[in-house]
Formats: C-alpha cells, structure tokens, sequence
C-alpha cells in the first residue's frame, strides 16, 4: 500500500487527477475533490499520472 | 515543461542511457498557467515566485543531465548534431524537439518600452511591478492569456482596456455565443472592452524622449481613436520556436510537422513533444495542427517517448494514444473548463445555463459533421466537465479517420 497527501490550500478542485486515477480520486457533487489517502501498489502508474496532471501540484506521494 | 516530461517518459519508456535536456531559460522547469493570474497579482520575490511555480519531477526519472541557459541555435540532422549559442557542439543519438513556442508581437509601428508580453517568470515579475491601482492599461489581444492578464490587473485596480481586436474575447476556443458572454463578464468587472478594431500604431509622448527612446504611451486604432496607457500587454498569439531547425528539410511552416507517433517527417530518430509539435487531431478530423494547451507536453511525451525509444532500439512503434486535449481559464475566479476540440466545431448545442450569462453556470457542447467533439462548461463544479467529458471521449475516433500525417 502507498500514501499521497493533497495539500488542500493547493488544491483548486480542477478534477484532472479523478480523469487519470479515478480508483483514488474523485470529484463530488459540490466540485470538490474527494480521495483515498492510501492506495493498492497496482494504482501506483496511475496516481503517478494524476500527481503529472494536476495542474498545481497538489498531490504529493509520501513514503 | 515538454522538455521535463519528455526525459521522464524515456525513462519509463525502457531508456536507460544518457538524456540530456538543454535549454534556454535559466530555471529548472516551472509552471505557466499562473503567470498570467496568481503570481501576476502576487508574486513575492523572484525566489519566492520560482519556488510556487517550480516542477517537481518523477523519481524515476534519474540520472537526467540539465543543461540549462543554454539555447540551440543550429542543428544538423544529417550529422545528428546540434549546436549551442556558445558553439558547442552536442551529438546524439535521438533527438527530441520541445523548444515551445515565444509570444508573438504586435507587428506595428512605434515605441517600446513599456510594452510586456507575458511567457516567461521575467515577464511576469516586471509586469507585476507596474500594476498599481489606476494604472491604466491596454490588453491587446482577448485569448485566454489576454482576458487573464486583463481581469488580474484589473483586480490589482488598473483601468483596463481590452483591444479585442479580430473576435471577440476567448472566440476562437469557445465560439461565439460563450465569447459575447465573456465579454459581458469582463464588462461588469470593469474592463473596456474594444470589439472589431485593431492597433495601427504604438503612440509616444511625443516631446518627451529622447532619440530611439521613448516610452510607449498607448495605441491608435484603426479608426484613429487613441487609447491612453501606463502599461501596455500585447497577448496576440504565439510563434513556435523553430528557426534553429532551418536547413534540413523540415517542414515548419507551422511548428514542425510529425505523424501520429509525433515523429518529425523528414527526419530520424527525431520526435517533436509540446506545443511546437503540429500532428494530425485523430478524434476531430482535419490536417495536422498544433495544440497550445497544458496538457499538450504531457500528453504527446507519452506518445513521442516510446516512439523514439522503439526507433532506437529496432522495435516495434506502439500503437500510438490518442489524446484528449483539455483546457481552462480562470477569470475572476470563475473557472471555464474544456475538453476536446471546441475550436474545430461547426455547430453548437447549449447543454446548460445560458453561454451569454457564462458567470451563472453553462455548458456547451460542439459538434462536427454532426460528431460530437467538444465540450466546454463555465462556473460549474468540476464533476459536470468529467460528466462532458466522458461523452466526448465515448464519441470516440471516426471510423476512417485519415492516419496519414497530412
């Protein structure tokens, strides 16, 4: 299992990261982001993708 | 930034051996899109402002070599060299072209200081420094970039005037109707906006300069109405950095022109990543163009990597994606988001709200040859653009799309 943080003050809810990883991020009725902290190590490329596409880089993976 | 996520997609393409990523600009890559809003209207120092906008890179792309503030002027394909400014000469193996693009300037006569364009981090800590309250300012050009800076200055409390010059604010992405409703919108903020005329002339205060000097003091019009300015910003459009390339049969007569796999025509191994590349739109039909979106470095690098990897390893080419292409504008702190190619439409379907009220929340959709290829959603949460956006990739890519490169 691996972890991301979103820095919330970052995060302008654009909705990029639920395109490329939508197992971990999603959008909700109200526009804003929805996420699973952690992660199977199968989703790894596609959150990788997310964190590329996030247009403020707002997603960091910790480990 | 293509050149950044070009090095990263070599790597996970299976390249192992040396990547080397030159250019010209001093810093290490960094983000654009707030140059032109947030770090226009605050920046903080230069330090400050790099460190907001500064690109992290994957982990996994290691043992990249940059070289930095180092621009090519010259390249031999034949030969598999390049030149730098300093003439250095660099040779390689496989070649590949994110040079981008400059802003292109407003091709008139007249003074220029105190004229800006906005592409670069210098660019936009100058101009910020001349952004004070009352400041009148002349935005020349009403693209995404222009209504940006102009909204911001005039949330710094410029007086700002927008020269549309030919159409209207954001019409050649959005089409006409959601354009007359920016217009309104960037109206009620308090931003003059000038439809249908363009600069003939740069004026200067004429007796105050000295020979070659002078500060540019506003612009004529067509008409010969004169617009006063402290500060003018030219965002009329962009020109792809190529010239280097002159000399070895490319074409560029408009970025430089690749096929689907955005490998270059005429040249190998050599691919084209970002904006500077023109290839051919699969999903929307049509000859090969050039997509100045963000997302553009990113989408074609996974494209031209293992493209590039595969020619130089004797494989196969995979099957190349066909990206999605999306965009957005904040203004105002309303958020327009796109997806697809609106610009290429010939009809328009309005999915919700009222495109002439953008601010209360509308969704367009845009059609070609009755094929639905664009979406385009103002003030709505971010989960109705990926609800657009799923149509619009489910519309999928015509059946005889032409997979020739022109």
């Amino acid at each position: 299992m691996k972890t991301i943080d979103v820095d919330r003050s970052l995060c302008d809810n654009h909705g990029q990261c639920a395109i490329a990883a939508p197992d971990v991020f999603r959008m909700n009725a109200d526009g804003e982001l929805e996420y699973e902290a952690t992660f199977d190590d199968g989703l790894l490329d596609e959150v990788e993708e997310a964190i590329d596409v996030c247009p403020v880089q707002a997603i960091f993976l910790k480990d | 930034m293509g050149g950044l996520r070009a090095a990263e997609q070599l790597r996970a393409a299976g390249w192992e051996e040396e990547i080397v990523v030159v250019g010209d600009e001093i810093h290490p890559p960094y983000n654009r899109p707030p140059l032109s809003k947030d770090l226009l209207a605050a920046p903080g120092s230069r330090e400050e402002a790099l460190a907001a906008v500064q690109l992290r890179q994957r982990r996994t792309a290691t043992d990249i070599q940059w070289r930095l503030g180092s621009a090519v002027v010259a390249a031999d394909l034949a030969a598999r060299t390049l030149t730098l400014g300093t003439r250095e000469e660099l040779a390689y193996d496989g070649l590949v072209i994110a040079t981008g693009l400059r802003p292109r300037r407003v091709p008139v006569p007249g003074p220029t200081a105190g004229r800006h364009v906005i592409r670069r981090l210098e660019d936009t800590m100058a101009l910020h420094g001349e952004l004070k309250p009352k400041t009148r300012v002349v935005v020349i050009g009403a693209g995404f970039i222009g209504c940006e800076a102009a909204a911001t200055a005039a949330g710094l409390g410029c007086q700002v005037t927008l020269i549309e010059g030919t159409g209207g604010p954001m019409e050649r992405p959005l089409g006409h109707e959601l354009s007359a409703g920016i217009r309104t919108f960037l109206q009620a903020h308090g931003i003059d906006c000038v439809a249908g005329k363009r600069v003939t002339e740069f004026l200067d205060v004429s007796g105050t300069h000295t020979e070659g000097a002078g500060r540019c003091a506003g612009v004529r019009l067509e008409d010969g109405t004169e617009v006063a300015a402290d500060v003018v910003i030219e965002a009329v459009g962009s020109l792809p950095n190529v010239e280097w390339l002159a000399g070895n049969g490319l074409d560029l007569s408009d970025g430089v022109l690749c096929n689907e796999h955005l490998q270059v025509l005429g040249a190998e191994p050599v691919v084209a990543v970002g904006d500077v590349a023109r290839y051919p739109d699969r999903r929307a039909g049509g000859p090969a163009r050039r997509v100045e979106h963000w997302a553009t470095p990113a989408d074609t690098a996974k494209i031209a990597a293992p493209a590039l990897v595969a020619a130089l390893q004797g494989d196969v080419v995979p099957e190349p994606a066909v990206p999605l292409p999306s965009f957005w504008s904040d203004i105002f702190k309303t958020r327009i988001q796109g997806v697809g190619s609106p610009a290429l439409a010939d009809t328009i379907e309005v999915l919700e709200g009222d495109p002439s009220r953008p601010w209360e929340g509308t969704a367009v959709a845009y059609y070609r040859d009755g094929r639905l290829i664009g979406a385009v959603t103002a003030a709505l949460p971010a989960d109705r653009q990926l609800h657009y956006r799923k149509l619009v990739n489910e519309s999928g890519i015509p059946a005889g799309a032409n997979l020739a490169a022109v």
